[in-house]
């Protein structure tokens, strides 16, 4: 053969896999109201930069007639390319090809850029849009699940893993998603479960849709599962651009440094904070205040919404913040928020990316149902990843900072590096009225008026109790500061904590409480 | 104060916040009642053993309920007397739906 017939036999064969397969796939896809996997791909990376690999992958299965199916790339593109200039890894799934199942090939194909994305340190980008297992392949579609939660789990805190959730996902398939650091789910399109519906009629006689079994909304705001809620596609892969501006290549390197740009001057922290400690205030509000141009890119908006977790950068870096959110079940910790702040802060600490966190809370949320629920074991795994975090550990007490919570949102004990205190911080055991209660009990219940007797008891222990001078004379608190220093201060504590270093006795790994 | 804030009273304090979905969707807590015997997963009754006012020991077989393929025995949580029984053999049950009670 010719250079020339074998040019032309090249593109013949190109145009087969892949732009024949691409025009079909546009068209079944449409009528789904979805994009293609290219086209997928392509909007989230920089225009031009996606190379694809193993486009003429082929598989090798020979049961249920498989040996005369040709499934073009396996029903999955795999390649590498840039978004906003950071190199990445990318797969996405075909629907249109075999229903986007996982065979051998298939999997190989995600394996072996999983692979790729370790060694060259750079972040995973997995698209997922798939039926399942491809039965007709048996175990061998198993195995490819399971070598892919392997990678999935050697990866992690390594580079950074992104699962998109474009389609169905469901049984074992939904897994490698969950391993990942962050799941990024689009309105009535995204559907996750690990039984569906019909499975769950036949077996347990209930009846539920899908959407309501395990759609994005259910994902972001119950399950807990997805971190990113996005009404359409575009919309979920400006999301995938902004995060992944926020976070490091690799475990070894820093995130991207932007120009320093001070936050937006209407937000001002002694406007936020109202004078009661009763009174909620929006904590995403003192965010903007601190933050370089009042921008904060927020992780699990909807889910457990009385923490708040996310990215902002100081002076041009990337920090995580976590935050008491008053205004949703008074900032309470609960099994929820600790499971989400906890998971934060892990991953935080991973990528070596600072930690701030700004604390308003009256303790942990009392009830039959979170005790039953675990809170005890829930609730330590925010006291386990801050101790264990060894990242600069800035925290900053806003108003209340009471009993178990106090210790749990970052304290000195727990290792922070530095606390900072607004006046109107209240560190304290408890609130007044629970206090008064307690310690003057005998005192109240013994008065004539035990209604007088009781509010001046209150009044007696705010006076004295709810303050930050008493933790400040403890030296639990590194200084006081006014509202409007507060920025400064943490600037300079992150930039005098750059070079940090803290070093843990030896071990394999930690036993958290999972 | 706007009234999207409701009442939440924590160590005796009543802060102004939002509650949650999850929150508001919360069960109550019913106890743990030994003599009350419930289904612990929907499915069908394949048979009941006992008859109200027979004398049970705890542990004893009252009935067979079949759920995902599996006939489960469902045995008294306490020893007593069965007072009353509020299923039959093929009836379908839901979860925490009572069966029996047993005094």
């Amino acid at each position: 053969m010719s250079l020339a017939s074998r040019l032309i036999d090249f593109f013949s064969k190109k145009k087969t896999v892949a732009d024949e397969t691409d025009a079909q796939s546009k068209v079944k896809q449409q009528k789904l109201g979805k994009m293609t996997a290219r086209e997928r791909i392509e909007s989230i990376l920089d225009e031009n930069s996606f190379h694809e690999y193993d486009l003429f992958i082929e598989h090798k299965a020979e049961d249920f007639g498989m040996d005369k199916k040709f499934l073009p790339r396996d029903g999955v593109m795999t390649g590498t390319g840039d978004i906003v200039g950071h190199p990445v890894c990318i797969y996405a799934q075909d629907f249109t090809i075999a229903g986007g199942s996982l065979g051998l090939a298939h999997a190989r194909k995600i394996t072996k850029i999983m692979d790729h994305a370790v060694k060259l340190g750079i972040p995973l980008i997995g698209i997922n849009d798939s039926g399942g297992a491809r039965i007709q392949e048996g175990v061998n579609s198993l195995a490819g699940y399971g070598e892919i939660f392997y990678r999935n789990t050697i990866a992690s805190g390594v580079i950074p893993q992104i699962s998109v959730i474009l389609g169905p996902c469901a049984g074992g398939a939904v897994y490698s998603p969950a391993l990942t650091d962050f799941v990024f789910v689009v309105d009535k399109i995204s559907k996750m479960f690990i039984t569906g519906p019909e499975v769950i009629k036949t077996v347990l006689g209930e009846e539920i849709s899908m959407e309501e079994l395990g759609g994005a909304r259910v994902h972001s705001e119950i399950s807990g599962n997805a971190h990113f809620f996005a009404e359409s596609e575009q919309e979920c892969f400006e999301q995938i651009k902004k995060l992944v501006s926020f976070i490091p290549w690799n475990n070894s390197k820093k995130a991207e440094k932007f120009p320093v740009k001070q936050p937006k001057s209407n937000y001002v922290i002694s406007n936020v904070i109202p004078k009661e400690s009763t009174v909620p205030y929006d904590v995403r509000d003192i965010i903007k205040c601190l933050a370089d141009d009042s921008d904060f890119l927020e992780v699990q908006e909807h889910f457990a919404a009385n923490i708040v977790i996310g990215f902002a950068r100081f002076n041009g870096e990337t920090i995580g913040i976590v935050g008491n959110q008053p205004m949703v079940l008074a900032g309470v910790l609960d099994v929820d928020s600790s499971d989400k702040a906890g998971r934060f802060i892990r991953f935080c600490n991973a990528f070596s990316i600072p930690l701030l966190t700004l604390v308003d809370l009256p303790g942990y949320l009392p009830g039959i149902d979170q005790e039953h629920a675990g809170v005890i074991r829930h609730g330590a795994k925010i006291l386990y990843a801050y101790s264990e975090a060894t990242v600069p550990k800035i925290t900053v007490v806003l108003r209340k900072a009471y009993g178990g919570g106090y210790i749990a949102m970052c304290s000195k004990h727990l290792g922070a590096d530095f606390v900072f205190a607004l006046p109107s911080a209240e560190i304290a055991v408890m609130g007044p009225e629970g206090a008064a209660n307690i310690i003057f009990k005998k005192e109240i219940t013994e008065a004539l008026d035990p209604d007088a007797m009781r509010k001046q008891k209150v009044e007696e222990y705010t006076q004295k109790f709810a303050n930050p001078y008493k933790a400040a004379a403890a030296g639990y608190i590194d200084a006081v500061v006014a509202p409007e220093e507060l920025r400064g201060h943490i600037l300079h504590s992150l930039h005098i904590s750059a070079n940090k270093v803290e070093n843990r006795p030896a071990k394999k790994h930690g036993i958290p409480p999972f | 104060m706007n009234e999207q804030f409701t009442d939440f009273v924590i160590d005796d304090t009543v802060y102004k916040t939002k509650t949650t979905t999850k929150y508001n969707k919360r069960k109550k807590f019913n106890g743990f009642d030994k003599g009350r015997v419930s289904a612990f997963i929907p499915g069908a009754i394949r048979n009941v053993f006992v008859q109200p006012g027979k004398q049970v020991k705890q542990g004893e077989v009252l009935l067979e309920l079949e759920a995902m393929k599996m006939k489960n025995r469902v045995t008294a949580g306490m020893s007593g007397v069965v007072k009353s029984i509020f299923v039959k053999t093929g009836d379908n049950v839901s979860k925490d739906q009572l069966l029996m009670v047993i005094e």
